[in-house]
Order: structure tokens, then sequence, then C-alpha cells
């Protein structure tokens, strides 16, 4: 049983995406795609059930604790309502015969690959692996994000893969190294095995540890946005088919976190818990700033929907630099709800983008008046990203904040909090302008199709459940933050 | 093998390594660009070959000679079907000239050697003492990705820099597990494929691979 639950996550979409390979984009492989995402959703689940006491592995290559299974969950819940979206996206792309039935078999077996290889990036055991699987993602997605083939998507797909691959082969360095201090700290099979490293941690040679810590910071920083290597982000987002934007916006760059947030467990060990909270502090309290400045004077929306996924991150790297376990649960509990959020948001946004043929703000007014369900979902959507109750957003931004002041960063607080302020404000100011108001005469009509409400619905539905009550997920999340805790 | 035919044969691989890598930087005709690559891939396979050798490892010795075919001749091969149907194959216009990029090479070669100082001192072996030279590698490879114009030359850049890392993981430990080299090897190459996919996209639909034509996307 447990080794099923450990492979399934990987093996599912993988034989989704054979089905699309073979049969092609049509319905009923479109949908046994998105009840692959279901499955791996319920797979999170069982293993969340079952990993409360101890963690389940499959020999040295994969293995399953807390934090996976909350990974786990997200990966399922955002990769189903972006699948479920993908089936009208590309069947109103079809129609207007922007896309052919190849490429969006292409797009198909892209898609799968691409959650399989995020699943296997948070399934695997071995620091090696991980990175060999956040490279994968790279790779699948390049051509998901190139997928409309114009200049400017051709343009985001040629930085998008030359930074990530640049980014992640500084963290293929680091990994390098940690597997030479590992060597020589007597470790001999499985020396960049998750738990055996751990063991090992305080045996590290300090000086080759800490260049690999830079690295690997620098290096996974690159995948989840974080300055020096964040320029990819809005460009690829802005480019990419809507529902892949929801995909690698909501997991994607989590999933890159969660690698990094196991890291920091070794790192810590090897380096006491001031060198790597120094580091996330600096690049999250930096990364900040650029997105709030860049959400200020932003014109277009996916843009502006990166950007806050990018002021997102840099909450969640405070988070990590606090390291208590309140700051960890709570940072597990962001990860997710943004997830949701922002897939719902971003699932809208393609369909303005549909409907208008093109992402400026301008362009976009009256939404509500034009349609009542696509304008409140959209606004319910927007209350969510901007952490205002009921939504869980709410809850896990206050339980951040707690807890970066429970180890008296309260600077930090200080410094994050004007920013967190300007991206609200900014984000707040344009969502209104989008949605509220008078429709400027000569807009497109807006159909809001079942197939289209639906994920965004549910989406909306989940999110606020979750800030409603984390329900039985309250007690993953206290066990992985307390795994995870640098400091009691 | 005798130990010092051993340690020679090792520093001339590394030291091949990072010449090929300053040849990298000073040679602008691209074609040239290509041939230096796989002599470098060459001089990158003979160090866990001679590490083999040396350790009497038919394991590494195996990994050696799929390094060799991988980086020597299937990674230039692809980057050299980047070039095909090129109008102009120079680097027109990096942003540093000749002499700039040299004296830099040298400048962060001094920089390698000052940051891997905790690499040798924590085993100092004769595999461990030309670990600097493929940090070395490692930085100008970043540096050609920086200064260069021409996607394929950033193809290059890339890959220079991911020799480095190699032989850095060589040099070291003797190779990462076998299971991450595989799946490493396997993600450069399907990486470089895309590459050499987009830039033959670039070429139709900006009718060059100057990477200066990329500037629609900004804020």
């Amino acid at each position: 049983m447990s080794t099923m639950l450990l492979l399934g996550p990987v093996a599912v979409p993988l034989l989704a995406a054979l089905a699309v390979a073979i049969f092609g984009w049509r319905r009923s492989t479109a949908y046994a795609s998105v009840v692959g995402g279901c499955v791996v959703l319920a797979d999170g689940g069982m293993l969340a059930a079952r990993t409360q006491a101890r963690h389940l592995a499959l020999g040295h290559l994969l293995r399953a604790d807390a934090l996976t299974a909350l990974m786990v969950i997200v990966i399922g819940a955002v990769s189903t309502l972006a699948i479920w979206a993908s089936i009208e996206y590309l069947g109103v792309e079809i129609n207007a015969a922007h896309t052919t039935s190849a490429r969006a078999r292409q797009y198909g077996v892209l898609v799968n690959v691409f959650v399989t290889t995020m699943a296997l990036a948070v399934l695997a055991n071995n620091f090696g692996v991980m990175w060999v699987a956040i490279e994968a993602t790279t790779v699948t997605t390049a051509f998901l994000v190139g997928h409309r083939r114009t200049r400017t998507s051709l343009e985001a797909t040629w930085k998008y893969v030359i930074i990530c691959s640049v980014g992640i082969a500084l963290a293929f360095l680091g990994t390098v190294l940690l597997y030479y201090a590992s060597l020589h700290a007597g470790a001999t099979a499985g020396a960049l095995d998750v738990d055996t490293l751990a063991a090992r941690a305080a045996q590290l040679d300090p000086g080759v540890t800490r260049l690999a810590a830079v690295l690997l910071l620098l290096g996974y920083g690159a995948k989840v946005g974080l300055t020096p290597f964040h320029t990819w982000l809005a460009d690829a987002h802005s480019e990419a088919p809507a529902p892949v934007s929801a995909l690698m916006s909501g997991v994607l760059l989590s999933v890159a976190f969660s690698v990094l947030l196991r890291v920091k467990v070794v790192i810590d060990i090897a380096l006491g818990t001031g060198f790597l909270r120094v580091g996330l502090l600096v690049v999250g309290l930096l990364t900040l700033a650029i997105a709030a400045s860049l959400l200020l004077v932003q014109r277009d929306y996916k843009r502006m929907l990166a950007y806050s996924s990018l002021e997102q991150m840099a909450l969640v790297a405070i988070a990590a630099a606090a390291g208590t376990k309140l700051a960890i649960a709570a940072l597990l509990l962001h990860v997710l709800a943004h997830g949701l959020g922002k897939s719902v948001l971003f699932i809208g946004a393609g369909h303005l983008q549909l409907a208008h043929d093109s992402t400026a703000i301008a362009d976009v007014t009256g939404v509500i008046r034009r349609n009542r369900l696509l304008g409140f979902s959209l606004a319910a959507g927007f209350v969510a990203l901007l952490g205002l109750p009921p939504f869980a957003l709410f809850a896990s931004e206050i339980a951040i904040a707690r807890g970066v002041a429970d180890v008296h960063l309260s600077w930090a607080l200080a410094v994050a909090l004007p920013l967190v302020v300007v991206a609200f404000a900014a984000i707040a100011r344009q969502g209104v302008a989008m949605l509220l108001g008078p429709a400027a005469t000569g807009s497109p009509a807006l159909v809001f199709r079942r197939a289209v409400a639906a994920p965004m619905i549910v989406g909306l539905l989940a999110c606020g459940l979750l800030g409603v009550t984390a329900g039985p997920l309250s007690q993953v999340l206290g066990i992985a933050g307390s795994s995870l805790a640098s400091v009691q | 093998m005798k130990t010092l035919t051993y340690v020679t044969a090792l520093d001339a691989s590394a030291g091949a390594l990072m010449l090929c890598a300053v040849l990298l930087v000073w040679r602008r005709d691209l074609a040239a660009l290509v041939r230096l690559l796989s002599v470098q891939g060459l001089a990158l396979a003979l160090i866990p070959i001679t590490l083999g050798a040396h350790q009497r490892d038919g394991e590494l010795l195996a990994v050696g000679i799929g390094v060799l075919v991988l980086r020597a001749a299937i990674l230039p091969g692809v980057v050299a079907r980047v070039l095909r149907g090129e109008p102009r194959p120079r680097e027109t216009q990096p942003l540093l000239n000749t002499s700039a990029s040299l004296l830099a090479v040298a400048a962060l070669t001094v920089l390698a050697y000052a940051v891997s100082r905790p690499v040798v001192t924590l085993d100092p072996t004769p595999a461990t003492h030309a670990a600097p030279l493929a940090i070395a590698v490692v930085l100008v490879g970043i540096f050609m990705l920086v200064t260069r114009r021409r996607a394929m030359s950033q193809v290059v850049g890339f890959l220079v820099l991911d020799n480095g890392i190699a032989a850095l993981a060589f040099l070291t430990t003797a190779g990462v597990p076998m299971v991450v080299e595989l799946g490493a090897s396997l993600d450069v190459l399907l990486a470089v494929l895309v590459l050499q996919i987009l830039s033959g996209r670039m070429r139709v639909k900006f009718g060059g691979t100057d990477l200066d034509e990329l500037r629609e996307l900004r804020d």
C-alpha cells in the first residue's frame, strides 16, 4: 500500500500523458488527466494520514513525510484545477484556429509530465534526484510557455530556459559540494539521502558547507523567483497559456521552495540557524521590495499576478528565515492557499485574455457589469489574494507575522510591512479598475461558460473553507512545522 | 598507474579544460567554438578515465566513456546544428572586447582559487588540488552567458558552465551517484535540445539569432 502511495503521484500523471500521446487531446483523455490530478490529490491526503507518526520510504529512491504529503496535496489540487480549465482554454483556441490539434496534444502531454516531475521533486529521497526533477520541470515547461508561438512568447521561453537552467546549475554545484562534505563526514551509502545527510549534518565541514549553502540558496531561489534570478518569472507567466501560469505560479514555485526547506534542515544543523536566516532574509526582503515597486507601475494583468506571486514567495522566504514551528506551519498553509487563490485568478485572467485578445489592464473594464458570475468570482479571488478574511491567506499571513516576531526579527517585519501594504494597494487599485465601474464602449461580450466557472468556483470554495478551518490538515501542518523547525 | 603519471595526467586534463575555456572566450568564429567545446569535452572525460585507471574502478571508467560520448560528440553536435543555416557565423558584438574579456577571465581564475580554498583544505589530494580550475571554468561559463549576444554562444556558455560542474564532481567525489549522473546528463541534453529548437524558431521569427532582438518584454 505505501509503495503504491509513493509511486502514485509520479505514475498516474505519466499514464495520463501516455494516454494523451496515444489518443490525442480529446474529451476523454482531457478528463482522464483531470482525474489524474484528483488521484494525486487523494494520494496526498492518504500520505498525510500515514506519515503522521513516521515517514514512508521506498529504498533510496522515494520518501514521504508530512512536508511531502502537503506538497503532494498542493500539486494535486492545483493541477486538477489547471487541467480542468485547460479543456475550455484549448477548446476556445482550437475554435479560433489559434492552435492545432497537434499542438493541443503536445500541450496535454507536457502538462501531465510537468505534474510528474513536480511530484518526483517532492517525493525524492535524494538531493541529487530532487535536483534532476527540478531541472526536468524547466525542460517540460519550456514548450508550454512557448505554446502560443508568438515573438514575445519565444522571447519569454528563451529567457526562462537560460535563466532557470543557469540558476539550477548553481544548485547542482551546491549539491556536489554537499555530497563531498557528506562523504568526508563518514557517510558511505546514500550520502545524498535526506535522512543520512540530516544525521551527519553536525559533522559536515563548515567551509565547504557554507559554499554549498550559498549556491543552493541562489540556485533553487532562481526557480522560486527570488532575486537575483527573478527576471524570468513575469515574462514566462505573462506569455504562458493561463492554466500553465496557474500551475507554475501556484505550485512550481513552492515545489522549488520545498527543496530549499529540506536543504535548510541540513544547513541549520551544520552551520547554526544564523547562516541561512541572514541569506533568506536578505533575498526575501529584496524580492519583496522589487515585487512591490513593480506592482505599482504594472499595466498588464498577467504580469501583475506574476509579481504578486513574487511577493508571496518573498513572504514565504521570510517565514522560513524565522524557522519556528508556527512560522513553518503558516508558510505551508500559505503555500496551499496561495496555490488555490492564484490558480483561480489566472484561470479567470486567461478567460479575459481570450475574450479581449489583450492582457492590458486598461483594455478590461466593468467586468462585474458585463458578467456578474465571472466578475464576482474574480473579485473573490482578489479578496483571497489580498489576504482578507474569510480566505486562508488571512490566517497564514497573521501567523507568519507572529512567527517572525517570536524570534525577535521585528525589524524585518518593520521593513516588510510597508512593502506589503504598497503591494496590497497596487493590486487592489488594479483589481477595482478592471472589475468595478462601467464597461468601456466596444468591450466584447463576456460569456462565462460552465466549464470555466466550475474550476474557479471549486478553487474559491476550497480556499475559503481552508480559511475557516484547516480541519485534519492542521495536524499535518503542525507535524511538518515541528520536523522542519530550526528553533523551538 | 604510477603516482607521478597519475598526477601529471590529472593536472594535464584539468589544465586542458581551463585552456579550452580561455580559448572559447578568445575566439569569435562560432564554428571554432564548436570544435573547442568538443576538445573541452574530451579533456573533461579524461578526468574520470584517469581516476578510474588509478583506482582500478571499472564503473568510473565506464562513466568516463559515457562522458566522452556525450560531451565530446553529442552535445557539440547539437550545438553545431544551431549553427547550420546561420548567415553570419561570428559573434558580432560581445559586450566586452577580446582583451578585456581575457583580463576578466584571469580575474575570475584568481577568484576561483580564493573561494575554493575550503574545498582543497578539507581533503588535500592531487585531485582536489585541481578543483579550483573546475570552479574557474564554471565562472568563465557564466561570464560567456552574460557577455555574449548570439543564441549559440549562450548555449556554449551554458555547456562550459556545466562541464565545470561535472569536472568538480569528478575531482572532489569521483562522481555523483549513478542515478544522479544519468538524470543530470539527460536533463542537460534535453535542455540543449530545447535551446536548439528555440533558436531555430528564433531564426524564423526574428530573421537571426541576435539576442538583442529579445527586448519586447519589459516593465
